[in-house]
């Protein structure tokens, strides 16, 4: 597989929560603010870098048989080594962050790249993979996110700098002002309706790209 | 190839799983001790910061952190800081644990001789983010509410979220994580009233001048 399939892949045509509708959990809960899915997409994607590449690396030694346990077990360590690492000697970015390392132990998107790729194939198009698939949540989760708090509070990244430092305040913008904020939206079926209405435009794109292929060799001849 | 022949046979299964988990143990026992004692700083820094911010600036001028007593309260030991001026017992500072939504919320709370609340923060929680995190003051303002507050002002069966019949906000999709730090703050101030006599009393000479 090429790794320009890969990128692809990762980013739109496997996307983790659009496509493969995995790691809803995360991508439903945490979503309130554009800043928050940042966060988590970001955690994430360092886990699943970090992820692939190990079991990448030890995929001929774990038995199929045996090998979701020991995906188990890899993955939860990772994340606790993350986790305390990041507390012992960055603690301001834990004060942030450690809130969403937490969750990615339960994260299926991590076991489900172990399995369907990272037992699969070389070092090196699993780290791609990881961070394609990584980016491509953070993506999903930034579009979920911004879309609640668009309509939730008037918002877009609220709080970005707490993420990013200071330097990034200019991505806090107001853009409702005086917004009495639709609660909904910030409330869990907030989460299942932006991610519906994402899932659907995604899905239209998708087919009308497909449409326009099919149609593409059709209409070349006639052109001469 | 060999190693594929032999990963179908079940000693060799055992035998990987359980040095995966050998291995992984050891791995995480050593990262605790190699990072526990940072750990350890880095939360004692965080202390020292947070007691601070519950009492008002100038009002102490020891090591907060060292001189601290427990009591015994209605759910095990409280931990009880005492902010001094020039020896003299001005406010102590109460460290609690409410039971939130997502595990143990760590507070404390910083309440001056008459009883009174001189500031709230939390320390550490596991709380949702995005709904129950405006607990923490970089995100919204509702643990100030609590600011000058004391038992009495509201009365003590106020003091509880609008919900349940009291008089302090709820968050909008987080119920729990506010009634359990109204309640955990409750019963630390409950604490302070009983045992008021043993911390600003006979045993503190100088607490008299404070309290009059």
């Amino acid at each position: 597989m090429s790794y320009w399939q890969i990128t692809r892949d990762g980013l739109w045509d496997k996307n983790v929560v659009f496509t493969q509708m995995l790691a809803l959990c995360p991508a439903l809960a945490v979503t309130s603010t554009a800043s928050n899915g940042l966060g988590m997409g970001l955690a994430t994607t360092a886990v699943l870098l970090g992820a692939n590449v190990l079991i990448a690396a030890l995929r001929n030694f774990i038995s199929p048989d045996v090998r979701i346990p020991v995906f188990i077990i890899l993955i939860a360590t990772l994340v606790t080594l993350v986790d305390m690492a990041l507390n012992a000697w960055l603690h301001e970015l834990y004060k942030v962050l450690g809130l969403f390392i937490a969750l990615i132990v339960a994260n299926c998107a991590i076991l489900g790249r172990a399995e369907s790729f990272a037992s699969k194939n070389p070092v090196a198009a699993s780290a791609l993979d990881g961070l394609m698939m990584g980016l491509g949540f953070t993506l999903a989760l930034i579009a979920i996110g911004g879309v609640r708090e668009i309509l939730g509070s008037g918002t877009l990244f609220r709080d970005a700098h707490l993420l990013l430092g200071e330097g990034f305040r200019f991505l806090e913008l107001t853009l409702i002002p005086d917004y009495k904020g639709y609660l909904l939206m910030i409330l869990p079926p907030g989460g299942f309706l932006a991610v519906g209405f994402l899932l659907a435009a995604k899905r239209m794109i998708d087919l009308r790209a497909a449409r326009a292929a099919r149609a593409a060799p059709l209409a070349a001849p006639a052109q001469g | 190839m060999k190693l594929e022949s032999l990963r179908g046979n079940l000693i060799y299964q055992v035998a990987l799983l359980g040095v995966v988990a050998l291995l992984a143990s050891t791995l995480l026992s050593q990262a605790d001790q190699l990072t526990g004692a940072d750990i350890a700083a880095a939360e004692a820094r965080d202390l020292q910061v947070s007691l601070a911010q519950v009492l008002p600036e100038g009002s102490f001028d020891n090591a907060l952190a060292e001189d601290s007593l427990l009591l015994e309260g209605a759910r095990g030991p409280v931990r009880v800081y005492r902010a001094r001026l020039e020896g003299r017992l001005t406010a102590v500072v109460m460290q609690l644990t409410a039971i939130g939504y997502g595990g143990p919320i760590d507070l404390v709370m910083g309440i001056d001789p008459e009883g009174q609340v001189l500031g709230v923060r939390v320390l550490k929680h596991k709380e949702t983010p995005g709904l129950a995190d405006q607990i923490e003051t970089a995100k919204g303002r509702w643990i100030f509410s609590f600011d000058g507050k004391f038992l009495g002002d509201p009365p003590a069966e106020d003091w509880a979220v609008k919900k349940d019949g009291g008089v302090f906000d709820q968050f909008t999709g987080a119920t729990i994580t506010p009634r359990a730090i109204v309640g955990a703050l409750r019963q630390g101030l409950e604490l302070f009233a009983a045992e008021r006599g043993r911390l600003f009393g006979a045993s503190e000479t100088q607490a008299g001048e404070v309290s009059q």
